[in-house]
């Protein structure tokens, strides 16, 4: 195919596109929906927030982003509130009301109160090993454990 | 539930403070039927936490709930969670905008403290 031929057929598509709008705002449902599962699948530990890390702007973001810190994870953030399309695409996206959400491993893990809870049962460690995670908080306690001479080290 | 109430006499305790608050708004009343519908729950506790946050007084936006509900056994906290989302959902769809839940077994408040921290302070993102 000759490149006028292509450049044809593509001016044709987009003028096709513009020409219904119904098949538009179809395509930019499914873009937004694409774009959150490409986002939730970037990091091991994904989080959507009010605000972002350095300077949350919602005290139960604030909160996720502290148990974060205390088990030293890296992740990737977003502020919805810089982003309107986000900020009521990531709620339909999980069929979760709120703000924050937590994904781990490209699962939705839950939001404030839930990571809190899994923070304070010890199940968050666990769930961060199974993504290949290791806690900080694990690691502080296993060196305490093996200083005291209780446990070889790792 | 009287048959609960003899095996756990504190039970009585509980019922009382299922009582919906005589102050409550309008949504928080009807919040209240909601979960008391859905949950039959053994206690309930609903907070307005909306004078913590940049909203006018009186405002019902901000919410913390305690469901102590057999129907939670056995169930991982994201499913009672989705639940009680579920229970409120036109609510959350028109004006309710945080939603702070803790759910739990009767068994598991019975050996909780049973005292409900507020929500972390408010950090001034609310609305746009």
């Amino acid at each position: 195919m000759s490149l006028a031929v292509l450049g044809r057929a593509l001016r044709h598509a987009t003028i096709t596109n513009k020409s219904i709008p119904s098949l538009s705002s179809l395509r930019f449902y499914g873009t937004e929906d694409s774009r959150i599962a490409t986002m939730v699948q970037n990091n091991k530990v994904v989080v959507f927030m009010k605000g972002v890390p350095a300077e949350p702007r919602c005290g139960f973001s604030n909160a996720v982003v502290q148990i974060l810190r205390m088990h030293g994870v890296e992740y990737d953030a977003h502020d919805v509130l810089s982003d309107e399309k986000l900020r009521q695409g990531i709620k339909d996206f999980s069929n979760w009301p709120t703000i924050p959400q937590v994904f781990i491993n490209g699962e939705f893990v839950g939001g404030c109160d839930i990571l809190l809870q899994m923070h304070q049962s010890g199940d968050l460690i666990e769930e961060l090993r199974k993504a290949g995670i290791s806690s900080a908080l694990l690691e502080a306690a296993s060196k305490e454990k093996s200083d005291s001479g209780k446990s070889d080290p790792k | 539930m009287i048959s609960v109430s003899r095996r756990f006499p504190i039970l009585g305790f509980w019922r009382m403070s299922t009582v919906a608050n005589a102050q409550a708004g309008p949504v928080e009343q009807t919040m209240h039927k909601k979960l008391t519908s859905c949950f039959e729950p053994v206690h309930l506790e609903l907070h307005n936490e909306s004078y913590m946050h940049n909203v006018p007084k009186g405002s019902e936006t901000h919410f913390k709930v305690v469901v102590v509900s057999s129907q939670f056994e056995g169930k991982p906290l994201i499913q009672r969670h989705r639940a009680v989302n579920d229970a409120l959902s036109e609510e959350l769809k028109s004006g309710v905008h945080a939603l702070s839940i803790i759910a739990k077994t009767p068994e598991q408040w019975e050996i909780s403290t049973k005292e409900v921290e507020p929500s972390p302070k408010c950090r001034g993102g609310f609305g746009k």
